[in-house]
């Protein structure tokens, strides 16, 4: 621990603005996320403790708010800040979650197609040239229209989605560590390539993956907010971000504003946050950039 | 030092390596043979792109695609490796061949401690437990010359020099007492000074253990200092071999008579030093006839007709050339 206080890595952490800020609003999302939940008295999911007649308060400070719900409530009575936190929840999740997923598929399948080459390199390289070639959403809208919609659903497109930037860059960093003579060395002794892999090539392609992964959770929360403004993301019931923005959408322009503008807000802090702790992690961890 | 009369360690005879690309078959290895006595150090010589490293490769069948070994025999111990299945491939690497190479720098892996990367070799070429791997790596990283053993085992690539990183690799290659270590170009990346030290090491470590070494080299400085016999390739080809005081003293080939005079000699400073005319010709369409002839002082028209072949010279050398060197006399 005290290694790490007196790093290099800490001490530029101390002096980037950027940094504190971004890590700042990570750990506020990550509190609200974790405790939120508890410290709101109402839950927006059930349908009990809603109040029909709370319907469409405005934010507390303004004429007509009620202190119980600081930012307003929607049309069906639910206090937004609650909607906000447990909607944070969800959509963290989907982030977190589609995260770990492509980048476990994006690695192996970059491992492999560095390492083989071949066949094997050129099918995995072309799928990813072609998913390249549309913009996300529009793969993502495609997949959720065919196989439904739903949290898991959602995971899946923004799996199929996200695993490509994994496999190129793991893709690329392998073919020059393979070029490298330890790689050779394990071989001359006799260790089995899955090993090598494993060992020698994995270990020493990660570092470029933090960062991707860091930004990705950003994308995904927003794309997974687009989808579910769209439509097509997730179950009505159980409201993330995006499907907040939606609900209040609809009466956006006869001056309810706060059931939409309030959870925007919120998922922009969130991805800003994400962004400018990955900024710093990228200067961080780039060896070209020192 | 070895006798004629015992078995090779290693024979390789007639090996054709080639890599197959686009612009045509790049033949780097066309017909070599060597053979290796138990206890015996043979030099590999020859330029950049002579087809030296490609040997040794062969030797543990790590040709990648587009290369592939065409034709020829690497008899180990009578067993052929040519034709040996992977399996049997990944347990001669590392135990009964290994390997040490050219940069100590990127020879080892940064992110794991030296120990560790000692200890997989023995994890996978012996049935000790971890005591007696753990101890096996301190006394190899001894007998190498790295003092505090025990500790120096926890410490991480970045935390030696590039000298002390070879002594690792060294040892690495020593560890799991093979019979046969192919260094390619082992000194290369170290300084003159380290070089020595690293040198006399390899050779005092081979003679204890009584292994066999292969040393691959640009360098005849180097191979003049360690090796029994040398072998000198030129385009692929065997051009020259023999012992090793012989051949450097008084060649028979004109191309190792160049590579010799191309060493700076410090006692003669006002005269140019000597260099090979022209350059390594195009491996992929070589010309008929002798590969060396455009570059040698002595060609004649038999050169451009007929390929000369390997054949006995005085003493324990062979040359391929149609006009071989006698002694004292300059190419």
């Amino acid at each position: 621990m005290t290694a790490f206080l007196q790093s290099e890595f800490f001490h530029n952490y101390c002096r980037s603005s950027s940094a504190m800020i971004g890590s700042g609003l990570m750990a506020f999302f990550a509190l609200a996320v974790l405790i939120g939940p508890f410290l709101v008295a109402q839950n927006p999911y059930d349908n009990a403790t809603l109040n029909l007649l709370d319907s469409y308060k405005p934010p507390m400070w303004l004429e007509g708010g009620d202190p119980q719900f600081p930012l307003g409530t929607d049309g069906q009575g639910r206090d937004v800040w609650a909607s906000i936190l447990y909607g944070a929840r969800i959509s963290l999740f989907i982030g977190l979650v589609a995260m770990i997923a492509s980048c476990t598929i994006g690695t192996v399948l970059g491992l492999i197609a560095g390492f083989y080459g071949g066949l094997a390199d050129s099918i995995i390289m072309r799928i990813a040239d072609i998913q390249l070639s549309f913009p996300s959403i529009l793969i993502a809208l495609f997949l959720m229209s065919a196989v439904g919609t739903g949290i898991d659903k959602v995971l899946i497109a923004l799996t199929a989605v996200g695993w490509v930037v994994y496999a190129r860059t793991v893709r690329g960093s392998t073919l020059s560590e393979i070029e490298k003579e330890y790689v050779q060395a394990a071989k001359v002794a006799g260790l089995p390539n899955t090993k090598i892999i494993r060992k020698h090539v994995l270990p020493n392609v990660l570092t470029p993956l933090i960062v991707i992964a860091t930004i990705q959770v950003g994308t995904f929360v927003l794309i997974e907010a687009s989808l579910s403004f769209l439509g097509v993301g997730v179950p009505i019931t159980k409201p993330s971000l995006g499907l907040l923005i939606k609900n209040g959408f609809d009466v956006l322009f006869s001056g309810l504003w706060w059931t939409s503008v309030f959870p925007g807000f919120a998922i922009m802090m969130l991805v800003f946050g994400i962004n400018l702790f990955g900024d710093f992690l990228r200067d961080e961890l780039n060896p070209r950039l020192k | 030092m070895t006798e004629a009369a015992k078995q090779p360690l290693l024979d390789v005879h007639d090996l054709r390596t080639h890599f197959h690309t686009f612009g045509g078959t790049v033949k780097a290895v066309n017909g070599v043979s060597f053979d290796i006595a138990e206890g015996e150090v043979m030099g590999l010589v020859g330029e950049s792109g002579g087809g030296k490293s490609v040997v040794g490769f062969s030797i543990l069948g790590l040709i990648d695609s587009p290369g592939k070994i065409e034709g020829g025999q690497i008899l180990l111990d009578g067993e052929d490796l040519v034709k040996a299945g992977e399996a049997r491939l990944r347990e001669i690497r590392g135990r009964e061949i290994s390997m040490v190479f050219q940069d100590p720098m990127t020879s080892l892996n940064p992110l794991h401690s030296v120990g560790r990367q000692m200890d997989e070799v023995l994890r996978l070429h012996s049935d000790l437990d971890a005591q007696a791997r753990h101890s096996a790596c301190v006394e190899m990283l001894e007998s190498v010359g790295i003092s505090r053993a025990t500790e120096r085992l926890r410490a991480y690539p970045h935390q030696f020099s590039g000298g002390m990183r070879q002594r690792v690799v060294i040892a690495i290659a020593l560890l799991a007492r093979p019979r046969l270590i192919i260094a390619d170009e082992p000194t290369t990346a170290l300084d003159v000074t380290i070089q020595s030290q690293i040198l006399k090491l390899m050779r005092r470590q081979i003679a204890e253990k009584g292994a066999s070494m292969i040393l691959v080299t640009h360098d005849l400085a180097v191979v003049s200092e360690m090796a029994d016999r040398i072998t000198v390739l030129y385009c692929g080809n065997v051009v020259e071999r023999g012992r090793a005081r012989e051949l450097i003293e008084a060649p028979a080939h004109p191309y190792t008579r160049g590579l010799i005079d191309s060493i700076p000699d410090p006692s003669n400073r006002h005269e140019r030093l000597k260099q090979i005319p022209g350059t390594v010709p195009d491996i992929r369409n070589l010309p008929q006839g002798c590969n060396f002839r455009d570059r040698c002082p002595r060609a004649q028209a038999l050169c451009a007709e007929i390929e000369p072949k390997l054949s006995a010279q005085r003493g324990s050398l062979s040359a391929a050339c149609h006009f071989p060197l006698n002694p004292g006399e300059s190419a």
